[in-house]
């Protein structure tokens, strides 16, 4: 007889691998994809196919001029491009793209260690990046190739006052049908991506929920219309960021109390940036924020161990 | 407050399986060490004649247990074995005359006062056999009986694949029941507290009907989590109390034991035959025909996997108990211990060791650890060697139960860490000064 394996306890693991997990992320976006191309038309794959293989190949050639090891087959890349670019304007050149993604992989994913070393979200990190360097086109929104009734300013900037125009009805908000990025608009969509999310436990409901029910409230409070804060959480980058960017595992806290307080803190920073900064939009920096702040959170929130001693 | 656990495969694929005594093996090797404690010290020589149940190694001071024969036959050697715990240890063969004749000295024992019961107890070689192998008579010799609140009966059988306790509840009610009037007589316990996972439908209402009949039992049925079993977790879910670390049980007031301990225990003062076979739960993908067996101890593996129509495919890993926090064994030599439950054999593909890639931070392992450490901190503070941030995330506590590792996407070997950073804080605390100690304290 051949030899026996020995091995230490556990002898049985889950199913669930760092590349399921990045599967289901990507599944869960689809939905928001493929509205993105239905709606801003066929210039938005563009973009999407650009971000999603230089993320790739970024991390590829990384990984190779550094000789470490190969890390593209854990999917994560994947999950970043397309976060990035559904987080872009659909005409946005596609060089900028390039170096969006190339930012987000090389500079807040690779040099801190890979995948979960990170501090920051990279999708997020190099959406900010693009905001701040290429702020001409990032600010302009496309807007939606199926209807030609909408003008291209968002509903945020729109309520803020920014821009004249008509805030779309709660319906096209729900579908989507309104100016903004690739896939933050189809609220539907990205709502149906939670709702896949949570039944694979991927990710939990505290940072969502409570990320999104700040933001409600606090509009509300401010505006003291119930349709003004539905438009707040329906428009703009919250969906999309509380459900798959603040949810990101390296950069938000790891206890559930941690994931609320996490997810009331970016709901105060969007609201505070919405309301009284300079940009009609704050979701980035709000997530940004907190992800900077998350060790600290981290400690905060640690849980009791069971019969512990009392310190 | 809810303790954490995790959801896992059942594949309680024997649970119908009654168990079927397989004949004697040609030899066995009993270790005189299958329990916690000093190894047990022979006293029988090469040569000697000896019959089912005859003692063969005494008790060698406060914490060990007697060991007999599981066999009638005549003994071959005192030979060295490799213990579960690493360390070379006597053992006993016994060559079979195929009889199986009992041991002449056989009766019930007569007990009228608490003493006297326990030391009939320590006559029995009955440890805990739910797994750690603690000697039943010395957890039960808490000198003031009144410490005992409650006796809690672990029915949980929390791991895969075993079902061997399931066995003793569906077959052997009323060896448990006559175990429970020897507490309630020589113990003065007045309540008993039977803890059962609610997969085994079967063997709750087998535990309802004994409940029936002795007014102090009450049956608590749990949900199907790991590690449901684990004897603080069980604490908690029959009884609300916490056991604090570095404490026992008795020092809440609870006494745990294992549902076929117990019948071990009724069967002992009912016939006098000591502890020298063992229900055991053989499975796992690379065994033939699945089952419950009763085994003699010392029996080695190989002759129960045949016992079990061999393998379908060749075996690559075999443990010990189930794959969650079972031993996996160097080879099918290894023997049938008192404290055995079940032995799985695997294939190939189960026996493949997963590799480990980064941690992604998802926080899964934090998140389902029933104690609430850290097992991602615990690992990074053992990387860097420092002991002081080891004892502040307390992992003395782990359990070691496994579910941090088998819950992590990527793999990484959580528990194990956690057992390699127990050892190197308790050699820190040895090389620390006293003041370290009384902190301690």
């Amino acid at each position: 007889m051949s030899k026996l394996t020995v091995s230490v306890s556990p002898h049985i693991y889950s199913k669930t691998s760092t590349q399921t997990i990045m599967l289901d992320v990507i599944i869960a976006l689809l939905p928001a994809t493929v509205a993105g191309v239905v709606i801003f038309g066929i210039r938005s794959l563009a973009v999407i196919a650009v971000a999603v293989a230089t993320a790739v190949l970024s991390e590829f050639l990384f990984n190779l001029i550094c000789k470490r090891e190969q890390t593209i087959s854990d999917l994560s890349a994947i999950v970043t491009g397309l976060l990035l670019a559904l987080n872009l304007p659909a005409e946005i050149p596609l060089w900028q793209t390039a170096v969006g993604a190339v930012f987000g992989i090389i500079f807040v994913k690779c040099i801190f260690g890979g995948i979960g070393q990170n501090f920051a979200n990279p999708a997020i990190t190099a959406r900010v990046f693009m905001i701040i360097s290429f702020s001409g086109t990032l600010i302009k929104v496309s807007s939606p190739v199926i209807v030609d009734t909408v003008s291209g300013a968002t509903p945020l900037t729109v309520i803020e006052g920014i821009s004249k125009g008509i805030v779309p009805s709660i319906k096209d908000l729900f579908f989507g049908v309104y100016g903004g990025t690739i896939g933050e608009t189809c609220s539907i969509a990205l709502l149906l991506g939670f709702v896949y999310l949570m039944i694979r436990k991927v990710i939990s409901w505290h940072t969502p929920v409570t990320y999104i029910a700040t933001v409600f409230i606090l509009a509300l409070v401010i505006s003291g219309s119930f349709n003004t804060a539905l438009v707040h959480v329906l428009s703009g980058g919250l969906l999309i960021g509380a459900i798959f960017m603040a949810t990101d595992y390296s950069t938000s806290p790891t206890s559930y109390l941690g994931k609320a307080v996490f997810g009331v803190g970016c709901g105060l920073i969007t609201v505070l940036i919405r309301f009284w900064g300079n940009f009609p939009e704050g979701v980035s920096f709000a997530i940004l924020i907190m992800n900077i702040i998350t060790p600290y959170i981290d400690k905060l929130t640690a849980k009791k161990h069971f019969g512990g001693v009392k310190k | 407050m809810k303790m954490h656990g995790i959801h896992i495969p059942h594949r309680k694929n024997t649970a119908a399986a009654v168990p079927l005594r397989m004949p004697a093996p040609k030899t066995v090797t009993i270790m005189t060490s299958m329990h916690i404690g000093k190894p047990a010290s022979v006293i029988v020589k090469p040569g000697d004649k000896v019959y089912v149940g005859q003692p063969i190694a005494e008790a060698n001071g406060f914490v060990s247990a007697n060991i007999h024969a599981s066999i009638s036959g005549t003994v071959k050697k005192i030979d060295e074995v490799l213990s579960s715990a690493g360390s070379f240890v006597p053992a006993v063969v016994i060559e079979s005359d195929g009889e199986m004749t009992p041991y002449e000295n056989i009766s019930a024992p007569v007990v009228n006062t608490y003493d006297e019961f326990i030391s009939a107890l320590a006559s029995s070689g009955i440890v805990g056999l739910g797994g750690a192998g603690f000697p039943t008579h010395v957890k039960l010799d808490v000198k003031d009986t009144s410490r005992i609140q409650q006796v809690i009966i672990n029915s949980a059988e929390c791991e895969p694949y075993i079902t061997s306790d399931t066995r003793t509840m569906l077959d052997r009610a009323e060896d448990i029941e006559h175990a429970i009037k020897l507490f309630i007589k020589f113990l003065g316990v007045k309540e008993f507290v039977i803890g059962i996972e609610k997969n085994k439908p079967e063997a709750i209402s087998e535990m309802n009907k004994l409940a029936k009949s002795i007014p102090s039992v009450k049956v608590k049925v749990l949900p199907s989590s790991y590690p449901q079993g684990g004897e603080k977790v069980l604490i908690f879910n029959t009884t609300g109390k916490v056991v604090p670390a570095g404490k026992l049980p008795i020092d809440v007031g609870c006494v745990v034991c294992n549902c076929t301990t117990m019948a071990e225990i009724g069967r002992f003062f009912k016939t006098g035959m000591p502890l020298t076979e063992k229900c055991v739960t053989v499975d796992g993908d690379a065994v033939r025909e699945p089952k419950n067996v009763i085994v003699p101890i010392g029996t080695a593996l190989s002759d129960v996997f045949e016992f079990c129509g061999g393998f379908k495919e060749e075996p690559k890993k075999m443990l010990y108990g189930g794959p969650m926090m079972g031993l996996a064994v160097p080879s099918a030599d290894a023997m049938i211990l008192k404290n055995t439950n079940a032995v799985l054999a695997f294939g190939a593909k189960s026996a493949k060791e997963p590799k480990a890639t980064q941690c992604i931070h998802c926080g899964r392992c934090v998140n389902h650890c029933p104690l609430g450490l850290a097992p991602i901190n615990i690992a990074k503070a053992f990387e860097t060697k420092d002991c002081e941030a080891l004892q502040k995330l307390e992992v003395n506590l782990c359990m070691e139960c496994g579910c941090c590792s088998y819950v992590c996407p990527a793999r990484r070997p959580l528990v194990q860490t956690n057992k390699l950073s127990k050892a190197m804080l308790r050699d820190y605390l040895a090389k620390q000064p006293k003041e370290t100690e009384e902190k301690k304290k």
